[in-house]
């Protein structure tokens, strides 16, 4: 069997559905004005900038949603299942600071530091999907969504979590797919990316986020909804209360989204966290904000759909005991409750700042929580007994070939970052830091980028080049170019 | 009796209680004690004590909300009685407080502003999502000596520099002091983005403000 974590009885969570539903109807949900039109014509009352979504209305558009779709690798490979119980990680994304590993304190986030971090990304095998991890510093901010987008696609081949920060550059990051994808439709049928989309709580959906909904949907790419109830702040104080508002949420951008397009994937997903009422602070290692992410997947789950969460992140400035105490256990518990796509790797300081070190540290929890899903498994005729027959109680189980044929699939092996006593190879007892920047230098080291077709490469740059030029930049930071004597070379 | 009405003002701040600090406002206003004494000796120490309490974290955010409630409730008892007299409260400084543009989050903005109007600041709150232009033609308006941005969001933190950038575009940047706060803001950030000056609670606004305020009187003295 599969271990499995639940928060919520069935009871429970109709009731929560059955708030929701009623929110949604009254006080209702605040849209923009871009998909009021939208909304009367499915029959729904907006007034004043608020829409009074009826029940009936928005479970029959729940049912238009799928239960699961794909998102494809750079070759057009299946590479991440949303829906079910299929469960995959990516980094946490958009952040502006990076942990510098020598100095030991948050700097911004530069373009080579996102360079760095996909490549140490691609490496590991943890990690299903990329995200758009770090709004580089080096380029105008007004082109920094779209920019951190080109960066993944140029050095990676896995599935990306992305987002845009604009409803204007939505459709730029769309492009730079499409291009990828050799064309609009081929994307729509192999989806790449999945566009993070979020509402403000309470129960609001802005210009920016009604827009995208509605764009992406028609785009066919896939959206995943990130509602953020903040418990006692933005939300109901109550856990509970707060999965309600989660829900609402959710279902109100459903109802956009699928009433702008039928049948478009989208993912029922989020970031809830608790408001410290010492600090006003979200922490995103509290044990209640993991408890509200299990939670808010668990209904998701329960109206078949797929889901996501942001987890494995720890509150702490640096990498220490606490970061990674509180970054291990929601882990975990995301892994166990069954969420399709987790996100947040990597992250520390309340999401104010990444660290590469911190995430193939993360990488280690993640590989072990993945053994976890595994779980206990029969593995020959009998559970011991045949064993003890050959052993007797001398109790030689190293000898045995059953031994020698299973131990690899009983037991994950960490890597050199997790001290299992290995010695080092310098006869040093390097602590936890040193390990993950020696296993960070490693993987970049071993990194090989594979180009994109050769005219699917220049449409990209041409296209960059030429957005980046009207934002006032000039060449593409990060970007290695193949020039004609087939030295690579950096454009600045 | 005064020491005791003052105590009981005091306390009913603490207690975040507004209908008692309304009720004790009214009575003293009828037992003659003047309005200025009740706000200075009695319900100003109580905030006072409530912002302490909060920075031990001995009280937390609803209890501070509540005692701000309840010094709004006092005051609207006061202020009307104060202006009769025409004896004013001396100010601390003029301070716009607003969040920044694509945030609408405000709960620390309006705690930064209960705090300061507690301490004899003049604040003037924008709302959310402002734009640097408007902080800026609002500062100009009511000749602003400190403004306080708010961002909760690492996305919309950026813009808090649209704000410095728009007191500069206006000549306006030496005559007004600009300080940054919000989840993910850091002094590092506010160094990087040219404001004065970084505070990461509503007590340490408060502290931040009236240093400001110093500055901004010596660099007029000289």
């Amino acid at each position: 069997m599969r271990p499995k974590l639940e928060l919520l009885d069935k009871p429970l969570i109709e009731r929560i559905l059955d708030e929701a539903f009623q929110l949604i109807e009254d006080p209702g949900v605040r849209v923009a004005p871009y998909v009021e039109d939208l909304l009367r014509s499915a029959g729904i009352t907006v007034k004043e900038r608020v829409a009074h979504i009826p029940e009936a209305l928005a479970r029959r558009l729940l049912d238009l949603a799928p239960r699961g779709f794909c998102l494809y690798d750079r070759l057009g490979k299946p590479a991440v299942q949303y829906g079910g119980e299929a469960v995959h990680f990516d980094p946490g994304s958009s952040c502006l600071n990076i942990l510098d590993p020598e100095t030991r304190q948050p700097r911004p986030a530069m373009s080579a530091d996102l360079v760095r971090l996909v490549q140490v990304t691609e490496m590991l095998p943890q990690f299903a999907a990329q995200s758009t991890a770090m709004v580089c510093n080096d380029v105008p901010p007004e082109i920094g969504d779209w920019y951190r987008l080109l960066l993944v696609l140029w050095y990676s081949e896995k599935p990306i979590v992305t987002g845009a920060f604009s409803a204007q550059t939505l459709h730029t990051l769309i492009d730079l797919l499409a291009i990828e994808s050799r064309g609009r439709e081929a994307l729509r049928r192999h989806p790449r990316a999945v566009f993070d989309v979020c509402p403000s709580p309470p129960l609001n959906w802005s210009e920016f986020a009604s827009q995208n909904l509605a764009d992406l949907a028609r785009a066919g790419v896939p959206a995943e909804i990130v509602s953020m109830p903040l418990a006692g702040a933005t939300a109901p104080v109550t856990l509970v209360g707060s999965v309600v508002q989660h829900a609402a949420e959710c279902i109100s951008g459903i109802t956009i989204h699928q009433l702008a397009q039928p049948g478009a994937p989208i993912v029922w997903g989020g970031a809830p966290a608790i408001f410290d009422m010492r600090t006003g602070k979200t922490p995103m290692g509290a044990i209640e904000t993991a408890m509200l992410d299990v939670a808010c997947s668990q209904v998701g789950k329960y109206l078949g759909l797929p889901t996501h969460a942001y987890l494995v992140a720890g509150d702490g400035r640096v990498i220490d005991a606490q970061v990674e105490m509180e970054s291990g256990m929601s882990v975990v518990l995301g892994a166990l409750a069954g969420i399709n796509m987790i996100s947040g790797a990597g992250m520390l300081d309340f999401l104010a700042c990444h660290s590469i070190e911190k995430l193939v540290i993360d990488a280690e929890a993640i590989a072990s929580a993945q053994r976890l899903l595994e779980g206990i498994q029969p593995r020959g005729v009998s559970l011991a007994v045949d064993l003890f027959a050959q052993t007797g109680l001398g109790g030689d189980f190293l000898k045995l070939k059953e031994t020698r044929a299973l131990f690899r699939k009983e037991q994950h092996f960490p890597s050199a970052v997790i001290d299992r006593g290995l010695p080092a190879p310098d006869g040093t007892s390097p602590d936890i830091l040193q390990r993950a920047r020696h296993r960070v230098d490693e993987l970049v080291s071993s990194y090989q980028r594979h180009a994109l077709p050769n005219e699917v490469e220049q449409e990209l740059l041409a296209f960059a080049q030429r957005e980046a030029e009207s934002a006032g930049l000039e060449g593409l930071p990060g970007v290695l170019v193949p020039e004609f004597d087939h030295e690579p070379n950096v454009i600045r | 009796m005064a020491n005791d009405t003052l105590s009981a003002m005091r306390q009913s701040i603490i207690d975040g209680a507004p209908e008692i600090a309304s009720d004790l406002a009214q009575q003293a206003l009828t037992d003659g004690l003047a309005p200025i004494d009740a706000i200075n000796n009695g319900y100003v120490p109580g905030m006072h004590d409530v912002g302490e309490q909060f920075a031990r974290g001995q009280m937390f955010l609803p209890d501070m909300m509540a005692s701000a409630e309840a010094m709004r409730a006092a005051m609207a008892v006061l202020d009307p009685e104060l202006r009769k007299l025409g004896t004013e409260r001396p100010m601390a400084g003029v301070v716009l407080l607003g969040t920044t543009k694509g945030d609408i989050h405000e709960i620390g903005k309006i705690l930064v502003g209960t705090m300061l109007t507690a301490h004899g600041f003049e604040v003037h709150d924008l709302g959310v999502d402002v734009a640097g232009e408007k902080f800026a033609a609002k500062a100009r308006e009511l000749k602003a000596d400190i403004i306080g941005v708010s961002a909760l969001l690492t996305t919309t933190m950026r813009n808090q520099k649209s704000v410095v950038d728009a007191l500069a575009k206006e000549g306006l940047r030496s005559q007004v002091k600009i300080m940054v706060g919000g989840a993910p803001v850091t002094r590092r950030w506010a160094e990087e983005i040219g404001a004065d000056g970084y505070a990461k609670d509503a007590m340490s606004a408060v502290a931040l403000a009236q240093e400001l305020m110093q500055q901004k009187m010596e660099t007029t003295e000289l």
